[in-house]
C-alpha cells in the first residue's frame, strides 16, 4: 500500500525529498507558500560546495569535513557532517545530470571557484544563479514525478500548524489556501518540514522577506525541540536597503574582490592586513566582525556612513561577465552604478539560521512522524556556517529525510487513513477559531509597527556583538510586542491576516533566539559576546534545545558528538 | 525625483475573481532607491487612499525583492516588469500599477500564473534521467555550449513576455515564449536531447511555435534579457527538421 507523506517546503531541501519519496513509490503532497520554482532558495548565487579535487590541489572528503566542522566553531555533531561531505560529489554529479548549466572548463569539465574558510577551488557554480538554476532541475525532476501522477502539489497553501493524536504523533497538517482562505486538513503517515530560513525575524535580511520562521515555530509551540536557536549568521557583504539587505555573494571575493575602506588617503585592505593566510575569504563570523570593528571601532566607515568597499572593478572583464555576471545585476539595478567601474559599497546584513529543528542522525524531530530538512534544521553547520555548504546540506537532507520519511511511514501500525476524522476536525476548528480571533481584533496597534520594532530590537541588539543586558532589553521588548499583538487591528482578512499569524509566531522564536544567546557565556562562531570573548569548551561545549512554554521558552543542553575531530581553537589570522 | 517629494501612484484593484475592479490614488513620499514593492509597503503600513479615506492594503505577491524569483510582476505605467527591480526614480508620474492581464485574477495585484508550469508539463520540460543514484559525472558539455544554454537558464517564469505578447489571449491556447524557451534550452543538453522528439511534437501541436506572430515583444520585456528570439528560431528550426524528417520516414 502507498503512503502518504506531506512535504512542507518547494525550496531544494523540500524538492529533494519529495523526489526520494516519489522514486521509493509513495505518495508526495508538496507545499509551498509560492510555486515551488519561486522557492527562496532561487537566491542562492555563489555555489555549491564538493571536494571533487578536479584542479590537482590534494583536496578531499575529509579536509572539506574538517573545513566544515571548524569552521562551524566544533558545535556540529559530527558523524552527519563527514556524511554530508562525503554525500558532496555525488550530489554535484546528480544536479550536473539533471541539467544544472554549471561553468565548465575549457576540456567541458565542471569549474570550480574558491569561497570563504577554505584554501581550495572546492565550489561548483552556473555563473552568480547556482541556487536558482538548483531549484529549476530539482523542481523539473518533480514535475516529471507530478505528470507521473506520484507528486501532488498544493501551492500557494501555508501551513498553519500540525495534526498531533493523543499519542504525540503527527499525523498530518492544517493549512490555509492563500488564493480563497479556505483552512482544511490533510492526513499524512508522516511530515518533512523543509521551509528554510527565519530572516525576517530581523525585519531585514539578505533572505526572501518570506522566510519567517512561522512554520518552524508553530512546531516548536507544539513541541518540536529547537536546538541552537542563538546561531544566527550575519554575512559581511551585503547592499544595505530599505526593504531588503541585498546580499553581493562571497564569489565576489572567491574570485579576487577585495574589501577595504580609505585611511589616510589611501586605501586600507584590513582583512589583509589582519588575515594575511586567508586575506579577503575569513569565514563569515569573522569578516563580518571585523567590519564592525572598523565602521564603529575605528569610525573608518566609508564617507563616515556604516559601509566599506567590496572592489572587483581590478577582475579580468571576462571573469567578470562569465562568473559574476548575477551579482554586478543585481548591484546595478538597485544602485544604478556599475561594479565594473566602482567598488561596491557593503555591510554586514542577517543571513542564514544554523539553528533549526532539532534532528537526529536520521532526520527525525523529537515528535514522531515528523522529520526535517534543509536551512530549517540544525545539523550541519554548528556555530557558523562555511560558504556554499548550505545547497549542499539542503540537497543532502532531502536525500536522507525522504527515505527516512517514508521508511517510517511503510512501518506504521496505524495510518493517518484509520485516525478518527475528528481529530482533523478540531484542529481545522481550532485554526478557524484564531483567525476569527484575529479578525474580531479591534485595537490601535498597527501589524506592520510592530513587525517593524521587532526587526529593529533583533538587529541591533542579536547580531554581530552581543551584551547580556541589551539582551534582556530585547527579551523585555519582546514580551510588550507580544502584549500590544493582542491590541491589533487587522486591516483585512487576507494578506493581514495570515501576516498577523506570521508575526506572532516571529515574536515567539524571537524570544528563544534572545535568551538562548543570553544563556550562552561564552564567544563561539556567529555568537560573540564581549564580555565572554572567549570559547568555553568546559561549559558550553553543547547543543542548546529549546522547548516552548507559554512563559518563554524552556532550556535543555545536550553534548556535541565530537568522535571524529577533536576541537582546536579557531584562528584564520595564519597557518 | 528629489528626497520627500511626493507622488501619486494609481492602481487598479479587484476584491476577487468576477468582482468590477476599481481604481485608488495614493501619495506617497520618494525616497532614494525606493522601488514599487516599497511604494507598495508604504501604502500597507498606512492603507489610506489621497484623499485621505481609509482603505484596505493592496495585495500583490514578492518574495526575493532581487528579481529573481519572478513573483513580482505587474504592470507598471504600462509595460509588465518586475516591481522589486522598477525604481521610482525615473518612472513617469501617478505611477500607475495594475495586474498582469493575461492570467486569472485573484486579487488586486495577484494573479494565478500556474499555467505556464502545466504548459512546462505539456513539453516535458525536464531532463529524463534514470534514477538519483550515484551513476558518475553528467555529460560533458563544451564552455560554447555552456555560455549559450545559460542565458535561457535564468527565465524567472515571470510571464511578462507572456502578457507582452499579442498572441498570448484568452481566445488562443498559445503557450508563449517563456515556455518555447525551456523547450530550447532542454534540447540544448546532451541527455535532453533525448527526449526531444517528444518534445518537439509537443512544440508543433497546437497552442506550440506555429501560433507564434513573431512580434517579438517578449524579448523587449524579457527582465532577463532572454534572447528569445533567437531561442524560438532555433526551436523553430529544429521542429521544421524533425518535422520533415518525420514525414519523410513515413
Ligand atoms: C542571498 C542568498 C544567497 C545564498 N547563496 C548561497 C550559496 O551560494 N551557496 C549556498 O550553499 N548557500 C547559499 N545561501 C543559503 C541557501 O540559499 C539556503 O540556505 C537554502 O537555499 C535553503 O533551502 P531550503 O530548501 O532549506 O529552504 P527554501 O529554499 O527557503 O525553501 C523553503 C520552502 O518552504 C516553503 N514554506 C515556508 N514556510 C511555509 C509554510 N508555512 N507553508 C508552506 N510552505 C512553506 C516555502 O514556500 C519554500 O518553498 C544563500 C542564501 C541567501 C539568502
Ligand atoms: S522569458 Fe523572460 S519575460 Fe518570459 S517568463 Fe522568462 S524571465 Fe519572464
Amino acid at each position: 500500500m502507498k503512503s502518504n507523506i506531506i512535504i512542507i517546503g518547494g525550496g531544494l531541501a523540500g524538492l529533494m525529498s519529495a523526489i526520494k519519496v516519489a522514486e521509493a513509490g509513495q505518495h508526495v503532497k508538496l507545499f509551498a507558500i509560492h510555486p515551488t520554482r519561486r522557492s527562496h532558495s532561487v537566491c542562492a548565487q555563489g555555489g555549491i560546495n564538493a571536494a571533487k579535487n578536479l584542479k590537482g590541489e590534494d583536496d578531499s572528503v575529509l579536509k572539506h569535513f574538517d573545513d566544515t566542522v571548524y569552521s562551524g566553531d566544533f558545535l556540529a555533531n559530527q558523524p552527519p557532517v563527514l556524511k554530508m561531505c562525503e554525500a558532496a560529489p555525488g550530489i554535484i554529479d546528480l544536479t550536473d545530470r539533471m541539467g544544472v548549466m554549471y561553468n565548465r572548463t575549457p576540456e567541458g569539465l565542471l569549474d570550480f571557484r574558491r569561497f570563504g574558510g577554505t584554501k581550495y577551488h572546492r565550489t561548483a557554480f552556473a555563473g552568480t544563479t547556482t541556487g536558482q538554476q538548483l531549484v529549476y532541475a530539482l523542481d523539473e525532476q518533480v514535475r516529471r514525478f507530478e505528470a507521473a501522477g506520484l507528486v501532488e502539489k498544493f501551492e500557494n497553501w501555508e501551513f498553519m500548524s500540525p495534526v498531533i493524536d493523543d499519542a504525540g504523533t503527527c499525523r498530518g497538517i492544517v493549512a490555509i489556501n492563500l488564493y480563497t482562505m479556505e483552512i482544511k486538513a490533510f492526513p499524512a503517515d508522516a511530515v518533512i518540514a523543509a521551509t528554510g530560513g527565519i530572516g525576517a525575524i530581523f525585519g531585514k535580511s539578505t533572505n526572501s522577506i518570506v522566510n519567517t520562521g512561522s512554520a518552524v515555530s508553530a512546531f516548536y509551540q507544539a513541541g518540536a525541540a529547537y536546538a541552537n536557536p542563538e546561531m544566527v549568521q550575519v554575512h559581511p557583504t551585503a547592499m544595505p536597503g530599505e526593504d531588503k539587505t541585498r546580499l553581493i555573494s562571497e564569489s565576489a571575493r572567491g574570485e579576487g574582490g577585495r574589501v577595504w575602506v580609505p585611511r589616510d588617503g589611501k586605501p586600507w585592505y584590513f582583512l589583509e592586513e589582519w588575515y594575511p593566510a586567508y586575506g579577503n575569504l575569513v569565514p563569515r563570523d569573522v569578516a563580518s566582525r571585523a567590519i564592525f570593528k572598523v565602521v564603529y571601532e575605528l569610525g573608518l566607515g566609508v564617507e563616515g556612513r556604516p559601509v566599506v568597499y567590496l572592489d572587483i572593478s581590478h577582475l579580468p572583464k571576462e571573469d567578470l561577465e562569465t562568473r559574476l555576471f548575477g551579482i554586478m545585476e543585481i548591484y546595478q539595478t538597485y544602485t544604478g552604478q556599475d561594479p565594473r567601474k566602482v567598488p561596491m559599497q557593503v555591510f554586514p546584513g542577517v543571513h542564514y539560521n544554523m539553528g533549526g529543528f532539532w534532528v537526529d542522525y536520521d532526520m527525525a524531530t523529537n515528535i514522531p512522524g515528523l522529520f526535517a530538512a534543509g536551512e530549517a534544521e540544525y545539523q550541519h553547520h554548528g556555530a557558523n556556517r562555511l560558504g556554499a555548504n548550505s545547497l549542499v546540506s539542503c540537497i543532502y537532507d532531502g536525500m536522507a529525510a525522504g527515505p527516512a520519511a517514508a521508511d517510517y511511514a511503510s512501518g506504521l501500525k496505524t495510518r493517518s487513513e484509520d485516525m478518527p476524522t475528528s481529530l482533523f476536525e478540531a484542529e481545522v476548528k481550532r485554526q478557524a477559531a484564531i483567525n476569527a480571533g484575529l479578525t474580531a481584533k479591534d485595537g490601535n496597534e498597527n501589524l506592520r509597527a510592530l513587525y517593524h520594532e521587532m526587526g529593529e530590537v533583533m538587529r541591533e541588539n542579536v547580531t554581530v556583538v552581543r551584551y547580556n543586558e541589551k539582551l534582556k532589553g530585547t527579551d523585555a521588548k519582546l514580551r510588550e510586542l507580544l502584549e500590544r499583538f493582542d491590541n491589533i487591528s487587522l486591516p483585512d482578512g487576507g494578506q493581514s491576516l495570515v501576516f498577523a499569524r506570521e508575526l506572532k509566531n516571529m515574536l515567539i522564536l524571537a524570544r528563544a533566539i534572545t535568551l538562548a544567546a543570553l544563556t550562552r557565556n561564552e564567544s563561539r562562531g556567529a555568537h560573540y559576546k564581549p564580555e565572554y570573548p572567549k570559547r568555553d569548551d568546559a561549559n558550553w561545549l553543547k547543543t542548546t534545545k529549546a522547548f516552548y512554554a507559554p512563559d518563554g521558552p524552556r532550556f535543555e543542553y545536550e553534548p556535541v558528538d565530537i568522535s571524529l575531530i577533536e576541537p582546536r581553537e579557531r584562528h584564520y589570522e595564519l597557518e | 525625483m528629489n528626497k520627500s517629494e511626493k507622488f501619486t501612484a494609481r492602481i487598479k484593484r479587484q476584491e476577487g475573481p468576477g468582482r468590477e475592479p476599481y481604481w485608488e490614488e495614493f501619495e506617497l513620499t520618494f525616497r532614494p532607491g525606493m522601488n514599487v514593492i516599497i511604494a507598495l509597503m508604504d501604502i500597507q503600513k498606512n492603507p489610506a487612499t489621497r484623499d485621505n479615506k481609509k482603505t484596505t492594503p493592496v495585495s500583490w505577491e514578492c518574495s526575493c525583492l532581487e528579481e529573481v524569483c519572478g513573483a513580482c510582476a505587474m504592470i507598471i505605467n504600462g509595460v509588465p516588469r518586475q516591481a522589486c527591480s522598477t525604481l521610482i526614480d525615473g518612472l513617469e508620474t501617478p505611477v500607475v500599477i495594475e495586474p498582469l492581464t493575461k492570467f486569472p485574477l485573484v486579487k488586486d495585484l495577484v494573479v494565478d500564473r500556474r499555467s505556464i508550469f502545466e504548459n512546462f508539463k505539456k513539453i516535458r520540460a525536464w531532463i529524463p534521467i534514470d534514477l538519483t543514484y550515484g551513476a558518475g559525472p553528467g555529460p560533458r558539455v563544451s564552455r560554447e555550449a555552456q555560455m549559450k544554454a545559460y542565458p535561457l537558464s535564468r527565465c524567472i517564469t515571470c510571464g511578462d513576455c507572456l502578457e507582452a505578447c499579442p498572441q498570448v489571449n484568452s481566445r488562443s491556447p498559445f503557450m508563449g515564449a517563456a515556455v518555447l524557451n525551456q523547450a530550447t534550452l532542454m534540447d540544448s543538453h546532451p541527455t535532453g536531447r533525448m527526449n526531444r522528439a517528444e518534445r518537439l511534437a509537443a512544440v508543433r501541436a497546437k497552442g506550440g511555435i506555429g501560433d507564434c506572430g513573431n512580434a517579438q515583444n517578449c524579448a523587449r520585456v524579457c527582465p532577463k534579457d532572454i534572447p528569445l528570439v533567437d531561442s524560438i528560431a532555433r526551436l523553430n528550426r529544429e521542429a521544421i527538421i524533425d518535422g520533415l524528417l518525420k514525414w519523410l520516414e513515413k
